[in-house]
């Protein structure tokens, strides 16, 4: 399995504040893996430093083994990463229509059937398709900044906390799209729901205070209930 | 009724006016989070390039049609204003006057494209997300530009003529319908139909839209922003131009503090229509206008603070706009 992304004592800032103090993880083609950790570790930040949105200061940062680091947050994204923050990212004066048609590299065949299989996958969106965003409930919305990032033909996906603020009945649904996203997509998922986590991701990585603390199998920290005390407080 | 009728008519032209200019203004605060004071210097150069491309256009039809014409009176410093007076009894075709009145207006419209084009990427974008050098640098440039003006066309007003073929007027009863302004409304009308549905109908006009909203999220889906912050102030600077070249011959004159002037009415407009709403700068506008003419008529003496006061009391009370149409930022 070829190294997709690779990220070694990565460190950046956010103003005069240090986030990331040396994040190390890869996450190889065809793979989901999951960033856990506390609240404040770093996990959004990593997601945003791989994006351009926060500067990487020192370290390393490669995508598809080219260096990702001064690289504008537009052309990090045409490379092939779909990115999916954590406030979605929808934008609300449009309709869920103009949100994928602007997401769209480019309005071909190829395309228009990714968004029919998207379509297919949240068929909220289909019944909402004309309505403009600002209309959606949230786990709509999340359904539609998922899909959106899936439109295009990307190598990864980027996905900050999904399950944040939605009801148990809609992170069930979305577990099970993510697992039909992850047999086809590179997935890297930042996520606090332990239960979502380990319901997509195959490896994880634990991110505490900036720094990669822990890696392994889901499988693994799954039985690791000493592991899961220390760094998830489960 | 005929009094009202007329009031009505010259208070859409003046809000056409100021929409031109407002509706740019809009859209780059609300999208780039840009003040920029040196919207009215645009307004200005728009004016200017009309005035002395329209002239120096018209002089050089008219002697190539007329050998015998002879120039008037010249106006200007370094770029002459130089009037060409027609021989008696004769006249430009009714396709000449068209042909010098939309190219002057084409060249007015593209100079002040061009200007913009260069304040952002020399100025602007080397300030964005800072509003105190925004303000600072915007000023600067309004300063110097103005000056410019004086510098290069001289800083005595001069007299521009309203384009013949519009500079009639209509009797309808006891209504006197001035050509010239139903033009105006025309012009401002078909700007905004033609802007709305671009904004709505294609892609540039949802990247925009969604750039209102959060230009950080618009990179985050593979869209170079930048570039679309440069035609967007650029696209604006030109409807001030616009607003600038037609502003002139309404006025009868060309003077260097036009500018400043139109600029302040333009930013009342953006509070009152709403932040970054190209439709609330449409409203704004037209309410501004009636309202202006209705003021005139009833509390002469109040014209002046009207506007000042409407912006303030909407500030406080509807920071939305006074139609809720603000747009959010995120």
């Amino acid at each position: 399995m070829s190294s997709l992304l690779k990220a070694q004592d990565l460190v950046s800032y956010i103003g005069p504040y240090t986030i990331l103090q040396g994040v190390t993880l890869e996450v190889g083609s065809g793979e989901a893996v999951v960033i856990l950790g506390r609240n404040g570790a770093g996990k959004t930040t990593f997601l945003k430093t791989v994006m351009g949105l926060v500067n990487a200061r020192s370290g390393i940062l490669e995508f598809d083994g080219e260096t990702l680091a001064g690289k504008p947050t537009h052309l990090i994204q045409r490379r092939g990463i779909g990115y999916v923050p954590e406030d979605y990212g929808i934008f609300d004066q449009l309709t869920i229509e103009e949100n994928f048609r602007i997401a769209m590299w480019k309005e071909d065949k190829e395309t228009l059937e990714r968004r029919d299989w998207v379509l297919d996958l949240f068929p909220d969106l289909r019944i909402a398709y004309k309505r403009l965003s600002k209309t959606l409930s949230g786990g709509q919305r999340q359904m539609l900044s998922i899909g959106r990032a899936l439109v295009n033909q990307n190598k990864i996906l980027l996905i900050d906390e999904p399950s944040k603020g939605l009801a148990p009945v809609i992170i069930e649904i979305l577990a099970k799209a993510l697992q039909e996203i992850s047999k086809t997509t590179t997935v890297l998922l930042v996520e606090q729901n332990f239960a979502l986590a380990c319901a997509v991701g195959k490896r994880f990585y634990i991110i505490n205070e900036g720094k990669t603390v822990e890696t392994g199998t889901v499988a693994d920290l799954l039985k690791d209930k000493e592991l899961q005390a220390k760094h998830l407080g489960i | 009724m005929g009094t009202i009728v007329t009031l009505i008519i010259n208070g859409l032209a003046q809000g056409a006016l100021v929409f031109l200019m407002a509706s740019g203004l809009s859209i780059i605060l609300g999208m780039m989070g840009v003040i920029n004071f040196a919207h009215g210097t645009l307004f200005l150069w728009g004016g200017y390039s009309y005035v002395w491309s329209y002239y120096g256009l018209r002089g050089w039809v008219i002697t190539q049609t007329f050998p015998e014409a002879v120039p008037m009176t010249s106006f200007g410093a370094i770029l002459k204003i130089q009037a060409v007076q027609l021989p008696e009894g004769a006249a430009l075709s009714f396709g000449q006057e068209l042909g010098i009145f939309l190219a002057a207006l084409v060249f007015a419209v593209g100079v002040v494209f061009l200007l913009g084009f260069v304040f952002e990427r020399l100025f602007i974008h080397r300030v964005y997300g800072n509003a105190p050098a925004q303000i600072l640098i915007t000023l600067g440039v309004q300063v110097v530009f103005t000056d410019l003006v004086r510098v290069i066309w001289g800083p005595n007003p001069f007299p521009i003529d309203r384009p013949p073929f519009l500079a009639g007027v209509t009797a309808l009863g006891d209504a006197r319908i001035v050509h010239y302004n139903v033009f105006l409304i025309i012009v401002g009308a078909s700007v905004a139909l033609g802007i709305h549905r671009l904004l709505t109908r294609s892609k540039i006009g949802m990247i925009i839209r969604a750039g209102l909203q959060s230009p950080e999220h618009v990179q985050a889906i593979g869209i170079d922003i930048k570039k679309y912050f440069t035609l967007v102030f650029a696209a604006g600077s030109a409807l001030a131009g616009l607003g600038g070249a037609l502003y002139m011959p309404l006025v009868g004159n060309v003077v260097s503090t036009a500018g400043i002037n139109n600029q302040i009415l333009a930013f009342i407009v953006v509070v009152i229509g709403g932040l970054g709403s190209f439709m609330g700068s449409f409203y704004g506008s037209v309410f501004l206008g009636l309202m202006g003419v209705g003021v005139a008529l009833l509390f002469p003496s109040l014209s002046v603070v009207a506007n000042v006061l409407i912006m303030a009391l909407v500030l406080v009370f509807r920071p939305d706009g006074l139609f809720g149409l603000a747009v959010s930022k995120k």
